[in-house]
């Protein structure tokens, strides 16, 4: 936070931390209140909670009232700290993914020159915490479901990290503030009225990188580690109350923290057009206008996840190794040769 | 490649329903949201919808017509219909005749709690003595109360809907009689 320099050192991690939590519990409750309550009801033709609270937005309140209640079960041969860190292990990789991103011209949390590469590399810190999930529990179906995942995320993280190179191209900088003011003062063609949103120029790794990351995160059709008709739920089978709810907030967090990264990728991030983007403003305006990206973005994910049916395992590695791979490698060097023609 | 127009065309479908069932409304009054209006589901505890007509909600006794002949006991899957009886003399039916000998329904129980609604009991009772209602509101908190006794079987032949013409065609089985 470029705003709270002249604080104490304490001060400003305190208010970061602060933050940081809010920043990935609103987005993550809007989500699942929003597009999996409420969006998916409608998809279905019916109206989704309606009795907790107006029109069941309490709901989420309920739910996670329940989840404590219910007692912590540990499987009889389950190795106990690695199932217990398990799900805290799957958070944290959320809460450090909300790290890098930047909520306006002086709202970020850190500001490094290597962002987007901080971002992918600790987002695959979750995969440990889904392995150790796996083989922790002690049961056939969470080992199974563990390594399903692992395999999906190794597969997945590369055309993710490979669609992001298109973009760190274009924009010169891999530092995520950097990409939003390349969006913000880019011109299209002369013509800087919106500035210049990746998505147009990338468009190609825009699509690689939405179906990659609905793979990361696990959302049909990509949900063969958690499929509950032959896994029970995959990883998590085991757990219960407490460690069930961090998964399933670790879930919707991260769906929601990948839609912002996706969104200050593609989609000029806290930049609105008509106003400057130094503008003081923004700093306030910044953090909504990325939650309402966030929330179009995370639109796509859940129309994606609740039409189409599952990928079986064969079709899914083969869609990002001879499919997005190419794709995206072939985007680079077009985008490579682009950049050095203009 | 080929598979494109498929996707999209899932896509449409269920973009389509959202549009539909939260925009209801035709006309100038498209873009008022009423997802009540569009749903296909209605609120079950504060309104309900009426079953059909033949639905299997409960079994309802119709005691007059019992002869305590323990058919459907017999039938029963799970053994969850418990009957006992008596035979009793009933006045002759012509003066001067020896009186006649007839059961007299002492018991009459069904298990919910053990009942698969499967509806042969209904089926096998010669005389109409047993008949489907489609009420289905009737969980109870203790699962002893499930035990429903011949009083309460007989309170539901109030929900049992009136006889319904067969289809065309189908005259003959008319002969059946109607619940009284």
């Amino acid at each position: 936070m470029g705003v709270l320099a002249e604080l104490a050192y304490w001060q400003q991690t305190s208010i970061r931390v602060v933050v940081g939590v809010v920043a990935v519990l609103i987005p993550a409750g809007t989500l699942v209140y929003l597009h999996l309550f409420k969006m998916v009801s409608f998809m279905q033709s019916r109206l989704g909670p309606m009795e907790a609270g107006p029109y069941g937005s309490l709901q989420l309140m309920a739910e996670v009232g329940k989840f404590l209640q219910k007692e912590d079960i540990f499987p009889r041969k389950a190795d106990r700290f690695v199932f217990a860190a398990a799900p805290f292990v799957v958070l944290a990789s959320t809460f450090l993914l909300v790290v890098v991103l930047p909520g306006g011209p002086d709202a970020w949390f850190i500001q490094n020159d290597i962002g987007i590469y901080l971002a992918l590399a600790v987002s695959s810190v979750s995969v440990i915490g889904i392995l150790m999930a796996g083989w922790g529990s002690a049961s056939k179906y969470s080992l199974i479901g563990g390594l399903r995942a692992t395999g999906q995320l190794i597969a997945y993280e590369l055309p993710l990290i490979l669609a992001v190179v298109g973009v760190v191209i274009q924009a010169e900088t891999m530092n995520l503030q950097g990409i939003v003011f390349a969006q913000a003062d880019g011109e299209m063609f002369g013509w800087g009225g919106l500035g210049n949103p990746f998505i147009l120029t990338q468009f190609v790794g825009f699509a690689v990188f939405m179906i990659a990351m609905q793979a990361e995160l696990t959302q049909t059709p990509f949900d063969m580690p958690v499929a509950e008709s032959e896994l029970v739920t995959g990883y998590m089978t085991e757990y219960s109350g407490l460690r069930f709810l961090l998964f399933f907030i670790g879930e919707f967090a991260t769906a929601g923290v990948f839609s912002a990264i996706a969104a200050v990728l593609f989609l000029g991030g806290w930049y609105v057009p008509g106003l400057e983007p130094t503008d003081n403003l923004f700093n306030v305006l910044g953090p909504v206008v990325l939650m309402a990206k966030v929330v179009m973005l995370a639109f796509l994910i859940f129309w994606f996840r609740f039409t189409f049916p599952r990928f079986r395992e064969d079709q899914l590695q083969r869609l990002a190794w001879k499919f997005l791979i190419p794709i995206a490698l072939a985007n680079i060097v077009v985008t490579g040769v682009l950049k050095i023609a203009f | 490649m080929k598979l494109v127009p498929g996707l999209v065309k899932g896509l449409r479908v269920t973009g389509m329903t959202i549009v539909r069932t939260v925009f209801p409304k035709r006309g100038i009054k498209t873009l008022i949201p009423a997802p009540s209006l569009g749903a296909a589901t209605v609120q079950y505890p504060h309104v309900k919808e009426a079953p059909p007509t033949r639905a299997r909600g409960v079994i309802a006794l119709h005691v007059e017509n019992c002869t305590a002949c323990m058919l459907c006991a017999r039938e029963c899957p799970d053994w969850c219909i418990y009957i006992e009886g008596h035979k009793e003399k009933a006045p002759p039916r012509r003066a001067g005749g020896k009186p006649r000998q007839r059961n007299k329904l002492d018991r009459f129980d069904i298990d919910y709690a053990l009942c698969m609604f499967c509806g042969i009991c209904v089926e096998v009772c010669p005389f109409e003595a047993l008949f489907w209602s489609p009420e289905y509101e009737f969980s109870e908190p203790r699962i002893a109360d499930l035990l429903h006794d011949q009083d309460r079987l007989s309170e539901w032949m109030e929900t049992v809907p009136d006889f319904e013409d067969y289809e065309a065609g189908s005259e003959a089985k008319k002969l059946k009689v109607p619940p009284t």
